[in-house]
């Protein structure tokens, strides 16, 4: 779970994928192959080598206005082609946060 | 209580209608996010795993109800109902939307309340003893310090674009509650033989990645100097602080790589170059701030009322009054600390109905005030004894009254990787299992004091490298591991904690925190050897072999 802002050279070794926060409200959004962002992941677009990678993540930080801090992420893909976040931070970020986050009232 | 005046009110508005032109320019592309990011961080808004953080600023963590208030309205209009208290004396909300935050903003400058410089390479929130004003043994109140000082550095265009993110703790108590030895600046108020107030000033103290203590660069400046030194320091970081190289930019690093003797002259001659520049308080000028600051009129009240008399015979108040109520330099008043540390809950989470409710409680038995510490927990600083009895029962309703103050459960905690994008690994969950493995009162008092300091990432906000025992997350291979350390603290003896061994998995960081725990019962040499002492006699060894001779 490296920080993905430590991430310097742009190398996949698996499937992978672009995700960004939105810009308006900071929601977690997933690039689409339609140059566009969702917030589900089974709407992202799956990149399987570097210069993919790298095409996919260029468009997704020229688009400034739509989402911020866009990156590179491993997913997971499951039988009959449902994608899962590849890491435990992509977990959370899809998921929510592993605790319960209600406080006693 | 400290009351803003005019030239306070007109910046914090005029900062609410600069953001929201940013904002606006933001949303529609006018600014791109390179130019807004510095933008927002000066107004305290990060980004996160799962949306914009917002970080408020708490001066020298003093609250009044209605600035509580105002907390849990932002917390319900604009977040998901709840805020975290930090180790900085801010709160932080974990939701919020960029497009709602000019109006949250403007939400609470109507209280006095603002974000500027909780986050960026500038003076952040200068922080202060919670318990200054109202702690026996004082020297004087810090936060006329505190206050002085905010007013210098604020949006000070020397200080705004520092190496690095600088930050000031001050304390006037022999017992150092401010964590001033882990500051880039340290400030010990006390007097000196001919009886004037000053400070010790300690330089270069911090945590991260290269954590150190900080060390006295004087021993006594008098406090009518105390600007203008701190600025001949901040000229000097300015001067030589790394800007190539972010893990070396630290005064830290600088205080480091010069050493203290080296450092210490160079802020000499700068003072001595800057001659009089104007920053010489007057009596005047410190009376005016001091004039500001509102203290209660107190009662004469008995040290023993009835009512404290008739509650000793119930077991449950008892338990929480030795654990959670402190003296009071007023005779009839105590401190009370309220617990943001329930078991199984997250550390210095507070829902916006408790906030709304510690409001409350501030207003009917605390003069309406409230203070945050740096250890996540809050305090009503002025209960009169009289009141302790029904106080203890609305809190243990709110489920603010778990009696951990100091105790094992009395967990810090950073948001780790359930929120930050910074993080490595998790923090809070935890915090949560320890907290439950040590959720018997009986047990944890048996222990005694012991902080457990939790950070998901080598940056250490939650201060693991002074934890009695602390914890840091890491990463590897993809799954997340935690480094031990045991023997570190924050106060007025601050130490780095030492590293007990190899680094061990998420599943068995509470076996382990357990395993050294129970080796500490059968090692300490009396019920009164704290742990922190314990590891200090014995050294590290005996609980490395306990941890890791199963492992």
């Amino acid at each position: 779970m490296t920080s993905p802002l430590e991430q310097k050279k742009i190398k996949i070794t698996g499937p992978s994928m672009v995700t960004a926060n939105r810009t308006w409200d900071g929601a977690v959004v997933y690039r689409t192959g339609q140059k566009g962002w969702s917030t589900e992941l089974r709407d992202a677009a799956i990149v399987r080598t570097s210069d993919d990678a790298r095409a996919l993540l260029a468009e997704g930080v020229a688009d400034d206005v739509g989402a911020i801090g866009a990156y590179i992420a491993p997913v997971e893909l499951k039988e009959g082609g449902k994608i899962g976040p590849g890491n435990l931070r992509e977990q959370i970020r899809s998921e929510g946060v592993t605790i319960d986050i209600s406080v006693p009232a | 209580m400290y009351a803003y005046d005019e030239l306070d009110r007109t910046l914090i508005n005029e900062r609410v209608s600069e953001f929201r032109d940013q904002v606006k320019r933001r949303l529609s592309g006018e600014l791109t996010e390179d130019e807004f990011k510095i933008l927002r961080l000066q107004n305290g808004v990060y980004l996160q795993l799962h949306a914009y953080m917002f970080r408020v600023a708490i001066p020298y963590g003093t609250l009044s109800s209605k600035q509580m208030r105002r907390f849990a309205h932002v917390a319900r209009r604009y977040d998901r109902d709840y805020g975290h208290f930090t180790t900085r004396q801010n709160i932080q909300f974990n939701w919020i939307k960029l497009s709602e935050l000019p109006d949250a903003l403007a939400d609470l400058a109507e209280v006095g309340i603002h974000a500027m410089q909780t986050s960026g390479n500038n003076m952040r929130n200068v922080t202060s003893d919670q318990w200054a004003g109202v702690a026996p043994g004082e020297i004087e109140d810090p936060r006329i310090w505190s206050e002085l000082i905010r007013q210098h550095t604020t949006l000070h265009p020397e200080f705004s674009f520092l190496p690095r993110k600088f930050k000031i703790a001050i304390t006037a108590s022999e017992h150092d509650r401010a964590a001033i030895k882990i500051h880039d600046i340290g400030l010990r108020l006390h007097k000196n033989a001919d009886g004037e107030t000053g400070f010790e000033v300690l330089v270069g103290g911090g945590l991260g990645r290269t954590p150190f203590i900080a060390k006295t660069i004087k021993p006594f400046v008098p406090g009518r100097d105390i600007l203008s030194y701190i600025e001949a320091i901040l000229r000097v970081y300015n001067q030589y602080g790394r800007r190539d190289n972010i893990y070396k930019a630290r005064i830290k690093i600088l205080v480091h790589e010069l050493g203290i003797e080296k450092f210490s002259k160079e802020v000499d001659e700068e003072w001595r170059l800057m001659g009089d520049v104007g920053l010489t308080l007057d009596h005047t000028a410190i009376e005016e701030v001091r004039s500001r600051f509102s203290y209660p009129a107190y009662e004469k009240l008995p040290h023993m009322p009835d009512e404290l008399k008739q509650a000793a015979h119930d077991p449950l108040f008892e338990r929480w009054r030795k654990n959670s109520v402190f003296p009071h330099k007023v005779q009839g008043y105590s401190i009370v600390v309220l617990s943001l540390k329930p078991v199984g809950g997250p550390p210095g989470d507070a829902s916006a109905d408790q906030m709304d409710a510690i409001a409350d409680l501030a207003d009917r038995y605390s003069f309406g005030e409230i203070r945050v510490g740096h250890e996540q927990n809050l305090a009503l600083p002025h209960v009169a004894k009289r009141d302790l009895p029904a106080l203890f029962k609305t809190l243990d309703r709110l489920g603010l009254a778990t009696p951990n103050v100091n105790l094992v459960t009395d967990i810090i905690a950073c948001p780790g990787l359930d929120y930050c994008s910074l993080a490595n690994a998790r923090s809070i969950p935890i915090a949560q299992e320890l907290t439950r493995r040590f959720a018997n009162h009986d047990t944890a008092s048996l222990i005694g004091r012991l902080h457990i300091n939790i950070s998901g990432c080598i940056n250490a906000c939650g201060h693991h490298h002074v934890g009695h025992i602390g914890i840091l997350g890491v990463e590897k291979n993809g799954e997340e591991f935690y480094q031990i350390t045991i023997g570190g603290r924050a106060d007025e003896n601050a130490q780095m904690g030492t590293l007990i061994g190899p680094a061990v998995p998420y599943a068995e960081v509470a076996d382990v925190i357990e395993d050294i725990v129970e080796a500490y019962l059968a090692l300490r040499d009396r019920p009164e050897e704290l742990f922190v002492d314990a590891v200090k006699r014995l050294g590290v060894e005996p609980f490395k072999e306990r941890v890791y001779a199963t492992r």
